[in-house]
């Protein structure tokens, strides 16, 4: 934040306190840039100059940032305010509902099984989220910890599965779950995930090569058994790896539409994003032009996320950062 | 370095130690096999196996009912003459194109603009982020809305400049430049990861460019931008291939059962071609053969823009510039 300053300037705390006339300037001159006038009278000029210009820019960025926030948000204020408002004015613009109603909520309700759907998905991404964490933690810890030959290409074959599009290994993969019965269940929308997955465990065993190899030595001296070594020391002190692992498949999982799309056949197991995709095929396609019922299940799919992000806000944000900077 | 431990040398033969080595080798090893045995499991059944097969598939006639009939490179050929490959093929380039800069810009212009927001950053920070947490359903829905071409917000905003919008979700031409500005609305993981380079910057840099005169853009073009380098490949090739994937919000807007009203090849997207065929049509073997000009295509523009990063990615500690 002080970066945007020039040296020896104030920082915006120090702005909000007037400065008597006379006063000696907030920074000692051993600490004063070499660039500033010699006379005090004149320092002080140049810095209220600078400083207003420095508070316009400033007011400049927060205005401009306002704006695109407006824009940003509009669509989400919108749609919730969308899910009040009687059939025939879900299409006006208005943020303020006119007539304001909870009939479509009841409506909606009654319509689909909405509760199911929550069931399902809540479910799903659970069972998905636990697994992929838990079994690419084990992973993560086993390229992390152990020292054997070929790990470094074993590791290689691992992020290369990263670059791997879904479509080459979607047709085989539905071939397996058709053979094994499970078309039509939810087993197909997180078992896999017992299995890890190459991107977590980048992500984890990233974090896990930063643990103090000294903890583990120490407790091998007592006695501690390489199962030990992973769950009770490795998984405790990865807790932000691993809260940052789950958000993102809660995020991921929830959101899912195309395996729900091949793999749920029943109305009874659609996930949220297949049931609302199958209103949108009935109440809009379908030539019933029922919108209001389709915002309403959109807003009721999209609240989790929005609470689950507010709740996780902090690894969801040091996550992605982590995540970016390395890649 | 200290003389090795005379005492412990001699009191195990050399032949022991050797053999007590490679025992705990072997040792180290059977146990690192066994925490990596999950990830093992899933490559072996579901990543190796399926590529393999995926391969043979695309060499055959499969509609899941009857077995697998060989007919050699016949799916590729007819993927070729396919009008609609070409169709699906050209608009998901197109998509690809015109979106990932626009894309780049945006959480760049986002991501600069925070980094200079001071204290109330972290609020516009999640303002900018939530759309990410939108179910693509639901964006899908919200295009629909939105966009509609009588009465929905964007043609209504137009209007207050006197434009008058055209139909973003019927009229062929609009239906991708619509897709693509409702794309930007979820920008936000990008605009993270760039402030977070952004904040990475030394504060040195600009402070000698101010000493030479240099005001914001300068300072942006000149200092920030290279800086961040690293980070802005990331996200265009993160970018390029999800959007050569695109499926979700297309398919939800303009495709599915019931849907006579909106079915229009201006959102027919080269994955939404590709799930049609698999799992509409039932044909397994020409959409293996599909999965696997993907595949070549998302290879190929990888490596043309790692090659282009070589020139314009700039590594800190690396005179190559």
């Amino acid at each position: 934040m002080s970066r945007v300053l020039p040296p020896g300037l104030p920082h915006d705390e120090e702005l909000d306190a007037p400065r008597p006339a006379g006063a000696p300037a907030p920074h000692p001159p051993a600490r004063a840039d070499h660039r500033a006038p010699a006379r005090p009278e004149a320092r002080t000029a140049a810095a209220a100059r600078a400083r207003r210009r420095h508070l316009i820019r400033r007011s400049l960025i927060i205005a401009a940032l306002s704006l695109l926030a407006l824009v940003f948000a509009y669509p989400f204020v919108w749609l919730v305010s969308a899910s009040f408002k009687p059939r025939g004015e879900v299409f006006d613009n208005r943020l303020i509902p006119e007539t304001f109603t909870w009939d479509n909520y009841v409506q909606v309700w009654q319509a689909a099984p909405l509760a199911l759907w929550l069931w399902n998905t809540l479910l799903v991404t659970v069972l998905a989220a636990t697994t992929v964490t838990l079994s690419s933690a084990m992973v993560a810890w086993g390229f992390a910890y152990f020292r054997f030959r070929g790990r470094g290409a074993l590791f290689g074959v691992v992020l290369a599965t990263m670059m791997l599009p879904g479509a080459v290994t979607m047709i085989p993969t539905f071939l397996i779950w058709n053979a094994l019965g499970f078309v039509g269940t939810l087993v197909p929308l997180w078992a896999q995930n017992i299995f890890g997955s190459a991107f977590y465990v980048f992500l984890l065993r990233q974090f896990m090569l930063g643990l103090p190899r000294e903890f583990f030595e120490a407790a091998r001296v007592d006695g501690a058994s390489n199962w030990d070594l992973f769950w009770r020391i490795a998984l405790p002190l990865s807790k932000p790896a691993l809260a940052v692992t789950f958000v993102f498949e809660v995020q991921a999982v929830w959101t899912d539409l195309m395996r729900a799309l091949i793999y749920l056949r029943d109305s009874a197991d659609y996930t949220l994003p297949r049931g609302l995709k199958s209103l949108v095929d009935a109440f809009g396609f379908g030539g019933e032009w029922h919108w209001e019922l389709i915002v309403t299940a959109s807003v009721i799919a999209t609240v989790p996320m929005i609470i689950v992000f507010f709740v996780a806000q902090r690894q969801i944000i040091h996550g992605i950062s982590a995540g970016g900077v390395k890649g | 370095m200290t003389a090795p431990p005379v005492v412990a040398a001699s009191a195990a033969p050399p032949v022991d130690r050797e053999r007590g080595r490679r025992r705990a080798r072997r040792r180290n090893l059977g146990s690192a096999l066994l925490f990596l045995s999950p990830w093992l499991v899933g490559f072996a059944v579901f990543t190796a196996w399926p590529l393999i097969y995926s391969v043979y598939l695309s060499l055959t006639d499969y509609d899941v009912i009857n077995d697998p009939n060989f007919v050699g490179a016949d799916n590729y050929v007819e993927l070729f003459s396919d009008p609609k490959v070409a169709l699906a093929l050209g608009n998901t380039l197109f998509f690809t194109i015109v979106q990932v800069p626009l894309y780049v810009l945006v959480s760049l212009l986002l991501a600069l603009l925070l980094n200079r927001a001071g204290r109330s950053a972290g609020v516009f920070r999640t303002v900018f982020f939530l759309p990410k947490m939108t179910p693509p359903v639901a964006v899908g829905i919200l295009f629909l809305l939105l966009f509609n071409g009588q009465n929905g917000l964007f043609n209504t905003v137009l209007g207050w400049f006197g434009i008058d919008g055209p139909s973003w979700t019927t009229d062929a031409a609009w239906v991708k430049p619509g897709l693509i500005i409702m794309s930007l609305w979820t920008v936000g993981a990008s605009v993270i990861i760039l402030l977070a380079a952004l904040q990475a910057v030394p504060d040195e840099l600009y402070d000698s460019a101010k000493l030479d005169g240099a005001g914001f853009w300068r300072q942006s073009f000149s200092i920030t931008v290279p800086m961040i380098s690293p980070a802005l490949f990331f996200i265009v090739v993160v970018n390029t291939i999800a959007g050569l994937q695109t499926f979700d919000e297309a398919y939800t807007a303009f495709f599915g059962a019931g849907n006579t009203t909106y079915s229009n090849d201006a959102a027919l997207f080269y994955v939404i071609y590709l799930f049609q065929q698999a799992f509409e049509f039932l044909h397994m073997g020409y959409a293996s053969a599909m999965a696997w000009v993907l595949f070549a295509l998302i290879m190929v523009v990888t490596a043309i823009q790692i090659l282009v990063s070589r020139r314009v990615v700039y590594y800190e500690g690396d005179d190559r510039t």
